[in-house]
């Protein structure tokens, strides 16, 4: 069993489009600024056409803005 | 706390204070001199069909004040979109509202089953109902500020 640790560097990314504040970029990507807020906390994972739309708006492959690190999950013991 | 939360928050308080001010007028107006109404079925068809459009009008009065008040005092939008996020965490509580009411429900049947008062069906199927809806409000400001 694994278990998926997903980070974001939407804030970085933000940073370097011109301070692209994030009410901006929940303007440009349809959503509200609340989520863009919980997506960047790691409070929300978005569903995978946001995802791609937030990348779309970066002009960057979906993999620079999530990355994900894949780790063994203990098994339980019984 | 952001507008989606003061909304979530302000129409717990507002059912809350509508359920509790309403069973305080029933039983203080009707009950009291006459606790045989609670077998009469058209005592409680009467008291379900009141509360329903009472809570509901409270809620929208209460909301069209809350609007106002935002309105006047800050520069917060009144009405934020419902994005993906938003209809998810709405599911999620749904989902476990529906199941306490459907456990609400059941025990309701079960009194009826175990040959006890129609009154207690009445008061387990109100409570179920209202302890649902106070579940959904309260888990939908736990998923906005906890993440889900």
């Amino acid at each position: 069993m694994y278990k998926i640790l997903i980070s974001n560097n939407i804030r970085r990314l933000r940073f370097f489009a011109d301070e692209m504040t994030q009410q901006e970029l929940a303007d440009r990507t349809g959503v509200s600024r609340q989520t863009i807020v919980a997506i960047e906390n790691g409070k929300y994972f978005p569903s995978l056409e946001l995802a791609f739309l937030i990348a779309h708006t970066f002009q960057k492959p979906l993999e620079e803005v999530f990355t994900f690190e894949i780790t063994e999950k203990e098994k339980s013991k019984k | 706390m952001d507008i989606k939360e003061k909304r979530i928050l302000l129409t717990l308080i507002t059912s809350v204070m509508t359920f509790a001010f309403y069973i305080i007028y029933v039983y203080q107006n009707i009950l009291k001199d006459n606790l045989d109404l609670l077998n009469d079925f058209k005592f409680w068809g009467k008291s379900f069909l009141i509360l329903i459009p009472v809570a509901i009008v409270i809620q929208i009065v209460v909301h069209i004040g809350f609007a106002i008040y935002i309105k006047v005092t800050s520069d917060e939008e009144i009405d934020p979109i419902d994005d993906e996020r938003d209809k998810l965490i709405e599911l999620k509580a749904i989902k476990i509202s529906h199941h306490i009411f459907i456990v609400g429900f059941a025990l309701s049947m079960g009194s009826l089953a175990m040959d006890m008062r129609p009154w207690v069906m009445f008061v387990i199927l109100l409570s179920s109902g209202f302890i649902a809806s106070i579940v959904n409000e309260i888990l939908r400001l736990y998923y906005y500020r906890k993440g889900i």
